[in-house]
C-alpha cells in the first residue's frame, strides 16, 4: 500500500493543481502552469541531485538545450527567417508537431547529459558540483550567440502556445514517473547507496561513475522535456534558463526536500505559489483592503533567504526528505 | 591555434592578462582559505567584492578623497564578512559541503537582489580611483597604470599572506584546522577565532579586489563580480580544491588565460571566450580529476 502511495501523491496533488488551474481565469491560470513546468523541471534535478547527493548547477543548460531544439522546430518556416535569419539550412525549412518536438528535445537534453557527463562524473563530489556551472557558462555562451542553431539574443516568439494546464500536467506525470520508476530500479537503488557511503558501495561491487553518469543522463533527458514544454509556454531566451532559473529551481528541490521525489513536487508547488504571489505583489495587489507594492527583485530576495533559511534550519527540506506515505510514520 | 595568433599578443594583452591572473589569484586565495577551515566554497565571494565597489561608489558620489572611500569599502566588506559568519556561515557548521555551498548560492543572489533594490539595475559608477586607468608609457609601450598596480598588489598581499600563515600564531592554526579541524581543536586551538580570521582575512582580499576591479571597471552594477566568481570557481576546481597554493594557481591561470584569449581573439571569436575557458577546463578536468596542481589523490580520508 505504501509503496503505491509514494507514486500516487505527488500524481494526485498535480492532478488536483490542474484541475484547479483549469478552473481558473487566463491570466491566473498561466501561474499554475508555470508551476507544473516547475515540477518537470525539479523533478529532473531530483533525479540526479537526489538520488546521487551531488549537486549540480549545469541542469539549467539541459532545459536551455530542450527550449532550443523544440523552439527552433516549432516555429512554422514562414515565420523562422524573422526571428532566426541565419539558421542553418536543414533547419530552416523542418518543422515538426507539438508531440515530436517534446520528444526531441528530450532527446537532445538527455545526449547533450550523457556527452558533458563523461568528464564531469568523474570528479568527486564538490568539485563536480562546481565544474557544472562549466556546462551551463558552456551552453549560454554558445546559444547566446551561435545564431545558426537559434535565436541568439532574441526571443522565440512565434512558437505554437500548446502548453495549456493538461498539457503541462501530463508533462509533469510524465517526468514523476519516470523519476519513479527510476528510483525504484537496480540503478536507482545503487546510486542511492553510492549517496549514503561511498566507499561502501564501491566495495559491494557499485559503479559510482556508471551509475551517477546514468541518472545524470537520464535526468538531463527530463531537463530536455520540461524545456520543450516551457518554450511551448511562453516566448523565451537565453536570460530566461541561466542564473536566475538556477537558483529557483534549486531553491524548489531544496526547499521541499531533495532526497525524495515528494519533496521535490511538493518543493516545486510551494514555492512557484509564493513565487506567483509576490510577481503580483511587485505589480501592486490588493488584499483585505491593503495595497501591497513591492520593489522589484523582492521575489528574489524572499525566495533566496528563505532558501538559506531552510538550509540553516532544516535541511533535509519541508517533507524531510521522506516519501508521501498514507500515513506519518517515524 | 596558429603562430600568427600568438603574434598578436601585445604587451598590454600581456600585462592585462597577468594582471587579470593576479585578480583571479587574490580571489581564490580568498576562496580557498575559508574553504580550508570551513570545507565551505563561499558563492557569495563576488558579492563580497560587489558590496565594496558600491561602497567606492557612494564614496566617489559623496566626494569623499580617495582613501577615505577604500577605508569604507573595506569596513564594509569586513563587516558583511563577519555578519555572513556568524549568521549563515556558523550555523552551517556541520553540514555536508553540497549544503553549505547551496546556502552560500542563495546568499549571493540575496545579497544582488537587495543591491538590486537599493541601487537599481543601472549602478552607479566609482569615479574617484580613474586616474589610475591612464596609460603609462613604457618603452613606447602603453601599459595602463592599474595593471601593474594589480600585479604588484597581488604581490604584496600573497606575501603578506604566506607570512601570515607561516611566521604568526594564528596563521599557525588555521594551517593546523585546514588540515585536521578536529585534531587542531583537541590541540587546543579555538575554532571561532580561526574560523573568523580566516574570514576576515578573505574579506580584506574581496576588499583588495573590489578596489581594482573598480578602477578597471568603474560601472559598478549589482551582478558585478559574479560572472568573476564562477570563473575563479572553476578555476579552482581545476587547480585542485583541497589545498591553498594549488587552487591560487588554479585561479591564476584562470584569469591569464581568460585575459590573454580575451585580448588577442579577433572580435568575432571572442564573445565565445566563455566556451572556450571553460571547455578547456573541461578537458582539463578529463585528464586531471583531481586537479592540475595536485600530486596525490585528493580524495577524503575515510
Amino acid at each position: 500500500m505504501n509503496r503505491a502511495a509514494v507514486l500516487a501523491g505527488p500524481c494526485l496533488l498535480i492532478v488536483a493543481t490542474a484541475l484547479v488551474g483549469s478552473g481558473v481565469s487566463r491570466a491566473t491560470g498561466v501561474y499554475f502552469i508555470t508551476a507544473l513546468v516547475s515540477v518537470s523541471i525539479v523533478v529532473a534535478l531530483y533525479v540526479f541531485i537526489g538520488n546521487s547527493g551531488v549537486l549540480s548547477f549545469g541542469h539549467i543548460s539541459f532545459v536551455a538545450i530542450g527550449v532550443w531544439t523544440a523552439g527552433v522546430l516549432s516555429v512554422p518556416s514562414g515565420e523562422k527567417p524573422a526571428i532566426m535569419p541565419n539558421l542553418a539550412e536543414p533547419l530552416r525549412h523542418t518543422t515538426v508537431g507539438n508531440v515530436p518536438s517534446l520528444a526531441l528535445a528530450a532527446l537532445a537534453g538527455g545526449l547533450a547529459a550523457a556527452l558533458v557527463g563523461l568528464p564531469l562524473m568523474r570528479l568527486s563530489g564538490l568539485a563536480a558540483g562546481i565544474a557544472t556551472f562549466a556546462v551551463l557558462e558552456i551552453v549560454h555562451n554558445l546559444l547566446r550567440y551561435y545564431e545558426k542553431i537559434g535565436p541568439g539574443l532574441n526571443t522565440f516568439s512565434s512558437v505554437p502556445e500548446t502548453t495549456g494546464i493538461w498539457q503541462a500536467a501530463i508533462g509533469a506525470l510524465l517526468a514523476i514517473v519516470a523519476a519513479y520508476l527510476y528510483a525504484r530500479s537496480r540503478f536507482g537503488r545503487q546510486l542511492r547507496a553510492t549517496r549514503e557511503d561511498p566507499p561502501a558501495a564501491a566495495a559491494a561491487g557499485v559503479s559510482i561513475y556508471m551509475q551517477r553518469l546514468l541518472a545524470f543522463a537520464l535526468s538531463g533527458a527530463i531537463a530536455g522535456f520540461a524545456g520543450g514544454l516551457y518554450v511551448h509556454l511562453l516566448p523565451l531566451n537565453t536570460e530566461a534558463v541561466y542564473l536566475d532559473l538556477t537558483l529557483i529551481t534549486l531553491a524548489m528541490l531544496v526547499i521541499g526536500g531533495a532526497t525524495s521525489l515528494w519533496g521535490a513536487v511538493v518543493g516545486a508547488l510551494a514555492v512557484s505559489a509564493l513565487d506567483s504571489f509576490l510577481a503580483e505583489a511587485e505589480n501592486g495587489v490588493k488584499i483585505l483592503g491593503v495595497t501591497i507594492d513591492l520593489p522589484a527583485g523582492t521575489r528574489v530576495i524572499v525566495v533566496g533567504a528563505l532558501m538559506a533559511l531552510v538550509l540553516i534550519v532544516r535541511p533535509t527540506g519541508l517533507t524531510n526528505g521522506r516519501e508521501f506515505g498514507w500515513r506519518w510514520h517515524r | 591555434m596558429t603562430l600568427a595568433f600568438f603574434l598578436t599578443i601585445d604587451w598590454q594583452t600581456l600585462v592585462d592578462a597577468l594582471a587579470l591572473g593576479g585578480i583571479y589569484a587574490l580571489m581564490a586565495v580568498g576562496i580557498g582559505l575559508v574553504f580550508g577551515v570551513l570545507r565551505l566554497v563561499n558563492f557569495a565571494y563576488g558579492q563580497l567584492v560587489m558590496a565594496g565597489a558600491f561602497a567606492l561608489a557612494l564614496g566617489s558620489q559623496w566626494n569623499w578623497p580617495t582613501w577615505l572611500s577604500i577605508v569604507l569599502c573595506f569596513v564594509v566588506v569586513l563587516v558583511l564578512s563577519a555578519l555572513l559568519d556568524r549568521i549563515v556561515f556558523r550555523p552551517l557548521r556541520g553540514q555536508s559541503p553540497a549544503v553549505m555551498l547551496v546556502t552560500t548560492f542563495a546568499i549571493a543572489f540575496l545579497l544582488q537582489s537587495i543591491a538590486l533594490i537599493w541601487f537599481g539595475p543601472l549602478g552607479k559608477i566609482a569615479s574617484s580611483l580613474a586616474p589610475l586607468n591612464q596609460p603609462w608609457s613604457i618603452g613606447g609601450v602603453d601599459i595602463r597604470k592599474i595593471s601593474i598596480v594589480a600585479i604588484v598588489v597581488t604581490i604584496v598581499c600573497l606575501a603578506l599572506l604566506q607570512l601570515l600563515l607561516t611566521r604568526t600564531t594564528v596563521g599557525l592554526q588555521m594551517r593546523a584546522a585546514s588540515l585536521d579541524f578536529q585534531t587542531a581543536r583537541l590541540l587546543g586551538v579555538r575554532a571561532n577565532r580561526v574560523i573568523a580570521g580566516a574570514v576576515l582575512v578573505s574579506g580584506a582580499l574581496a576588499a583588495v579586489v573590489a578596489v581594482i576591479l573598480t578602477v578597471q571597471n568603474p560601472l559598478v552594477t549589482p551582478d558585478f563580480a559574479l560572472q568573476d566568481t564562477i570563473v575563479v570557481l572553476a578555476g579552482v576546481v581545476l587547480g585542485g580544491l583541497n589545498r591553498p597554493i594549488p587552487a591560487t594557481l588554479g585561479g591564476f591561470s584562470i584569469g591569464f588565460a581568460t585575459g590573454l584569449l580575451g585580448g588577442a581573439l579577433p572580435t568575432a571569436q571572442s564573445q565565445y571566450l566563455p566556451t572556450f575557458i571553460f571547455v578547456a577546463v573541461i578537458l582539463v578536468l578529463l585528464v586531471r580529476p583531481d586537479g592540475l596542481f595536485v600530486r596525490r589523490a585528493a580524495t577524503e580520508r575515510l
